[in-house]
């Protein structure tokens, strides 16, 4: 990695033992809490991507979404910039804490142009003296993500699904924020549009300094974008570190057989190697496993897996594992 | 000699649409051989899954194909009654899709669904057919079978839907069958057991698949063969190999390029540039060509005719025609 990181400074996010459960009806009168996030830490440096990987329902939208108190969080605490981010606080820090979603065709209103969707949070946060500093500055964003000028009359119905994710994320930094939360920002696009926006997100990195916290399942997608990379398996991280190390090295029983079934674009490679295949399917978070949820599928599964549940130990140069037997 | 099982010549499949005709599938060919898994890859809108639908003539509405054939074991199978489909579906080719949740009907149960399939190509009746049913879902993995006939899709994890859908898709022994991004919608994991299940049931049954997916890294593990579209045109057909070593189109090497890789961890990765094809709008040449840095004059007016490369393998795009020919003027002065 080219990237230089200051390292020597607080982290710019620190999440600690961030938990969101939701009430789950399940009878008449009986609610069984849906742990959805249950006890992650983990921070994030200045202009540093951070790669958040997992099966669908393993919680790690629910991170993104927690951290920026789009949840209440039901435990935990978060601090961004040293400040800890509650009810009261996120109002003024979602100036520099904004996000870009998955689905670049229902997160822009179709009733709204160009203009005023990116408009819209300098509106909010009065980024501006007059009309035509507004103007200007859409216009600078616009440019910055690749957009011709001549669009910003038009609707987001016009538009190509890649051009939509541009709009999203000139949206997201109209306020100049220092961390963006990425959710499966390029899974619903093409092959060659994703490495337009991927490239992108980079150059913008690079340009502006901000840090991502870079939600997908695509694992060589986060692999090519993320310096660090955390693993989650229903609700809890099992293992994070650096992008190069995690992939060469992974630790985690869960690990080793994620990245095992990524389906590598190269045919003789891909009948060489040896897939870990899991057995059966992901637990219902609303029936965990006692102790590490991950037992039920887990190849090295002992008595106190069953007992007690892991939780991140160093193993050396900041790669963690949550893991009783490797 | 391999046998040809299925062969599509020059297919055009259209569109009738509020805004115009749309030609969806523009005359593309192939041959698919008994017991081969081929791939169709391509992005959205390339029209990879309307050859599939093609082929079984499941098109929407207002879908037909204008010109061409698909011949099946040497019958032209476009030229078939409806009645005549009928027992083609299922019994010779049938095809999973993509969301199992959508594909199975909610309201009945995942024994009654593999049932009527059975019953309906198959001499089997009642018990008989259930019993095949139980079979077939053993056969595709699903554990406790004999009570899973009787639970609704819901009960049933993304996976095993999918299996379920498989074993539908069997239960008749087809000589083809088409999976249409068969495992898009699930996770790495469940997608590796499902990909691994298929390739052990194409060995043990000997079908051929024809697989349709836009995952250039689940092309590259299942399939013998590989058609590469783009814009309703064949660009590039060809083995794995000439895909994925030799790509011999500028679009095949774009798409291999754009995708991350580990060997370009700590690179720019080298997206095509443009947005994609609108086929409403199509180019009068090739339909790659205003996304192509090497687009010459004659791409711009004319549509590039298939080539055979060196290797054997066949490719659309004017620069191994050009290549060609100054070769053999090269060659000629030579001499």
């Amino acid at each position: 990695m080219s990237k230089e990181i200051i390292t020597n400074n607080a982290p710019l996010l620190e999440v600690k033992d961030l938990k969101q459960y939701f009430p789950i009806k399940t009878g008449l009168f009986q609610k069984t809490p849906l742990k959805a996030v249950d006890g992650v830490s983990f921070s994030i440096n200045p202009g540093e991507t951070l790669g958040l990987v997992g099966e669908s329902g393993c919680g790690k939208t629910t991170v993104g979404r927690s951290i920026l108190r789009l949840y209440n969080p039901t435990g935990g605490e978060v601090f961004f910039k040293g400040e800890k981010v509650d009810a009261k606080s996120i109002g003024h820090m979602r100036k520099e804490m904004q996000m870009v979603f998955q689905d670049p065709y229902s997160s822009l209103n179709p009733r709204m142009t160009v203009e005023d969707i990116i408009g819209e949070p300098l509106d909010v946060h009065k980024l501006y003296q007059n009309k035509k500093e507004r103007r200007e500055k859409i216009l600078d964003l616009m440019e910055l993500v690749g957009l011709n000028a001549e669009h910003a009359t038009r609707y987001a119905h016009e538009f190509s699904g890649g051009q939509r994710q541009r709009i999203g994320i000139a949206r997201a930094l109209a306020t100049n924020p220092k961390f963006i939360v990425c959710d499966e920002a390029v899974s619903a696009l093409d092959v060659s549009i994703q490495a337009q926006v991927v490239n992108m997100f980079e150059e913008l990195q690079e340009k502006l300094g901000v840090a991502y916290l870079f939600i997908a399942h695509d694992l060589l997608v986060v692999h090519h974008i993320s310096d660090r990379i955390a693993v989650m398996y229903l609700g809890r991280v099992v293992e994070i570190a650096d992008a190069d190390e995690l992939n060469n090295n992974p630790v985690h029983p869960y690990t080793q057989s994620l990245l095992s079934a990524v389906p590598y674009p190269d045919p003789i490679k891909a009948k060489q190697r040896q897939r870990i295949v899991l057995e059966g399917d992901v637990p219902s978070p609303l029936h965990m496993p006692e102790g590490c949820a991950f037992r039920t599928r887990c190849r090295y599964a002992t008595e106190r897996c069953a007992k007690e549940c892991p939780s991140l130990t160093d193993r050396g140069n900041g790669h963690q594992v949550a893991c009783w037997n490797k | 000699m391999s046998e040809t099982i299925l062969s599509v010549k020059n297919l055009h499949t259209s569109f009738t649409t509020d805004k115009g005709e749309v030609l969806a599938v523009n005359g593309v060919n192939f041959n698919l051989d008994k017991g081969k898994i081929l791939g169709i890859v391509g992005e959205s809108g390339s029209g990879k899954s309307v050859t599939a639908y093609s082929i079984l003539q499941i098109l929407e509405k207002n879908g037909r194909i204008t010109e061409g054939q698909i011949l099946y074991k040497g019958e032209d199978i476009t030229k078939y009654t409806e009645k005549q489909l009928r027992s083609f579906r299922g019994k010779c080719c049938s095809i999973i899709f993509q969301d199992p949740m959508t594909s199975l009907n909610p309201v009945f149960t995942v024994g009654n669904q593999l049932k009527e399939a059975i019953e309906l190509h198959t001499g089997r009746k009642g018990k008989d057919a259930e019993a095949r049913a139980v079979e077939m879902l053993n056969l595709v993995g699903v554990n406790e079978p004999e009570k899973r006939v009787k639970q609704y899709p819901y009960e049933l994890s993304g996976g095993m839907r999918q299996r379920v859908m498989i074993a539908m898709a069997l239960a008749c022994e087809p000589d083809i069958l088409i999976a249409d991004e068969p495992t898009t919608a699930l996770d790495v994991t469940i997608q590796a057991q499902i990909l691994e299940l298929m390739q052990e049931l194409q060995k043990k049954l000997g079908m051929a698949i024809i697989m349709v997916t836009h995952d250039l890294g689940v092309i590259a593990d299942m399939c013998d063969e590989i058609i590469v579209m783009y814009g309703g045109r064949v660009c590039e057909r060809g083995t794995a190999e000439d895909i994925f070593y030799r790509p011999a189109h500028e679009y095949t090497k774009g798409l291999l390029q754009s995708i991350p890789n580990v060997d370009t961890i700590g690179e720019k990765l080298k997206p095509i540039p443009g947005t994609p094809i609108n086929l409403l709008n199509m180019p009068k040449g090739c339909a790659f060509c205003p996304r192509c840095e090497n687009a010459m004059k004659i791409c711009i007016e004319q549509v590039p005719p298939e080539m055979q490369m060196p290797d054997g393998h066949f490719a659309s795009c004017w620069l191994n025609v050009k290549a060609e020919m100054e070769a053999q003027q090269g060659g000629g002065k030579n001499e």
